[in-house]
């Protein structure tokens, strides 16, 4: 989309007025500086995606929408977790962290701050296998989307 | 040779061909009031209120076609002008909004009169601009009516700070302009108007359905020929009156929650439904479940967003209304298929039979002034050919059910927005457009105090509009809806406190006039339209419960009428 002051908010706006889904959203700029690109996670029926396609090319900052997930596409997010990190557990969430291909990258007597770059759903696994009471805080990057191959965006 | 902003903002117009601006003055648009006083191309109309300087760009927009141009100032000004801004965004109808904004630097201060007008009109404009450098001024000019008159037209804002509008830059007004991010389809696909025909031809019950989209693509001689050269029946929602010749045999009248008995019936059993430049919009559709069981639908629109939005389509057409129709027309002529005659014949003998519930027919015995009488009558003094506004109520459907438009541009009505207050500041935007018609603003006495002010814009500028206020002391449609389904709970329905219109009309200058007999109503409309370089305020006392019917209630079907 036109890298413009409000664009953003026309998209956010629009996800909004239509009482559709944002998951998740990010937005910056690309190799050419006068466009940005956004990757947003949705989810709804066929019709909705249809519609939720539809109103975005409308907008008139959209300079090219494409559907990542009609076809072969990579996904990445990054995490920063952090959890408390005491004794045994030091040497857990260390395994645990290099067995889903994550680095510590802030240490502490008491803690660890974990970064995780992987899908979405491979985040949320990891997630999953450390005890929630030991999480402190977590921050994730949102998903950003580009297609297998060759083909771009440009294409 | 450099210019300031106000004066590139005023070229600009020239440039555009705009003739006639509505607007009002403050502080942060001083620069541009200025320049516009310097000139003498482009015409200032000063309202009395911003909403009413929306309203008669719309106005304006609606009876010509062309972009409407509205200028107002910071802060209240642009939030005053809202409300006129979202009606035409429900409507498509192309206008540029100029809205004054604070110094540049002082944006985001809460400064005096200050709004963020681009996130408050984000949701009901096409598009926005603000404008931080008097170097893009010209070229963001062009692009807002592009935009506003291109593809799905639209209403267009553009802010303009304070200082921009006293920097200089050179003058270089655009000649053409293209966006990458910005082209609107105009073809249709032919091999999905080729479907389209051949689906046609094949219906047993077919019928067209259209909109808006026929009066605002200018397709209304192309519906004209297709229809009648298939001998299929044609029906028009609200926005669309006047895309068909209302008095052409052909025609079935207005569908919806107050369409014919005739136009729901035929849509409700047809087998192909053919919707052009509509949007099936709740209030024509009914109960969405129960809408045409029987039919394959065509659906040819400029928005490929208003395509299965809210009913699913067999053969979707993106593309302008009058190409698309163009095609068609072309291909029934190569082709040497023919609509099956035996199937026709029939389906209008089964049409027939609902015309004789003959659902328009109302009490002419009772001694009050029936509304539905001087909407008839207005029809009959004007020849059929005014240019009729309306606001927002029972007496937006009367004129709606009663005068029938032959011609596309002539009803201007917030249909989508269903904005009280509207009629008449628009009819002072037809007038302009148009100085020698005869414009008439069907309205309430609800509605007609909601811009009742502008009464004094139309003194200053001597415009002849005949208001034909249906006043029957309720808010009429709100009470309907309280006797039918609130068991007769009238709250706040009643128009208690109302001033006498007679002499409100006087007062600003005008000729009023109150109408209590029946007898007397042609007669009065008569002598109104004699009086053509006056406004005429008719106060016609109506029957005060009578109920716009037919009906349509919540939850039901097209097929499930309440008949009077």
């Amino acid at each position: 989309m036109e890298n413009e002051a409000g664009a953003l908010s026309r998209v956010a706006g629009l996800f909004s007025a239509r009482g559709y889904n944002i998951e998740s959203l990010t937005v910056a700029p690309t190799e050419d500086p006068s466009l940005s690109r956004m990757t947003v996670v949705t989810s709804g029926s066929e019709e909705i995606i249809e519609q939720i396609t539809k109103q975005l090319n409308k907008l008139i900052d959209v300079v090219k929408l494409v559907n990542l997930s009609e076809d072969e596409h990579i996904e990445r997010e990054m995490a920063l977790i952090k959890v408390k990190a005491v004794g045994e557990a030091r040497e857990e969430y260390k395994r645990l962290a290099d067995i889903f291909n994550g680095r510590i990258i802030d240490v502490t007597e008491a803690s660890y701050t974990i970064e995780l770059t992987d899908s979405g759903d491979r985040i949320v696994e990891f997630i999953a296998a450390i005890n929630a009471d030991q999480i402190i805080e977590i921050v994730r990057s949102g998903v950003s989307g580009i297609a297998r191959g060759e083909k771009s965006l440009h294409s | 040779m450099e210019l300031t902003g106000a004066e590139i903002l005023v070229r600009s117009l020239k440039e555009e061909g705009v003739k006639h601006l509505f607007g009002y003055p403050g502080g942060a648009v001083l620069h541009i009031y200025d320049a516009l006083y310097q000139q003498e191309d482009v015409k200032h109309v000063l309202v009395r209120h911003e909403q009413a300087a929306t309203h008669a760009a719309d106005g304006y927009a609606r009876s010509t076609g062309k972009a409407g141009v509205a200028l107002v100032t910071s802060g209240p000004g642009a939030t005053n002008a809202v409300t006129g801004i979202a009606t035409a965004y429900m409507d498509s109808i192309p206008m540029v909004v100029i809205t004054g904004q604070v110094f540049t630097n002082m944006i985001g201060n809460d400064a005096f009169q200050e709004v963020d007008s681009i996130g408050i009109t984000r949701p009901c404009v096409k598009h926005n601009f603000l404008v931080k450098d008097v170097a893009d001024l010209a070229e963001t000019i062009k692009k807002a009516f592009y935009i506003a008159t291109t593809g799905r037209p639209g209403p267009v804002v553009i802010d303009l700070p304070k200082d921009v509008t006293a920097a200089k830059a050179e003058f270089n007004y655009p000649k053409e302009i293209s966006m990458r991010s910005y082209n609107p389809v105009v073809e249709g696909h032919i091999g999905q108007i080729k479907r389209a025909v051949t689906m046609m031809l094949s219906a047993r019950r077919p019928i067209f359905y259209t909109g808006g989209g026929v009066v605002l693509g200018r397709g209304a001689a192309e519906l004209t020929e297709l229809a009648q050269q298939l001998n299929y029946p044609v029906t028009n929602t609200l926005m669309g009156l006047g895309a068909y010749p209302a008095t052409d045999k052909q025609f079935l009248g207005m569908l919806g929650m107050h369409g014919t008995y005739e136009a729901n019936m035929t849509m409700h059993h047809c087998d192909v439904l053919i919707a052009i430049g509509a949007r099936f919009d709740d209030r024509v559709t009914g109960n969405i479940e129960k809408f045409c069981p029987h039919a394959k639908i065509i659906h040819v629109d400029i928005d490929p967003s208003s395509i299965s939005k809210n009913v699913k389509v067999d053969v979707p057409i993106v593309g302008s209304v009058t190409n698309v129709l163009q095609e068609m027309i072309a291909m029934l002529k190569e082709g040497d298929k023919k609509p099956d005659e035996q199937a026709i014949g029939d389906w209008w003998k089964q049409i027939t039979e609902w015309r004789g519930a003959d659902c328009l027919k109302y009490d002419t015995e009772s001694g009050k002034v029936k509304p539905q009488q001087v909407i008839e009558a207005l029809y009959r003094e004007t020849n059929g050919d005014a240019y009729v506004t309306s606001d927002v109520g029972q007496h937006q459907m009367w004129a709606a059910q009663y005068y029938k438009f032959d011609k596309p541009y002539r009803w201007i009505n917030s249909g989508g927005l269903g904005t009280m207050g509207f009629g008449l500041p628009a009819a002072m935007g037809v007038q302009f457009a148009h100085p020698d018609a005869t414009v008439a603003c069907v309205t309430g006495e609800g509605s007609i105090q909601m811009c009742i002010q502008e009464l004094s814009t139309c003194l200053q500028y001597s415009l002849p509009i005949k208001i034909v206020a249906l006043n029957n002391r309720y808010l009429g449609m709100v009470r309907q809806w309280q006797e039918f389904f609130y068991d007769g709970r009238y709250a706040m329905s009643y128009m208690d406190a109302l001033p006498d219109f007679v002499k409100l009309a006087e007062s600003y200058g005008h000729v009023g006039m109150r109408i209590e007999n029946p007898a007397d109503v042609d007669g009065a409309m008569e002598e109104a339209m004699k009086l053509k370089d006056r406004l005429v305020f008719m106060d016609f006392v109506t029957d005060s419960e009578e109920n716009v019917y037919p009906m349509i209630p919540a939850g039901a079907g097209l097929n499930e009428m309440i008949l009077v």
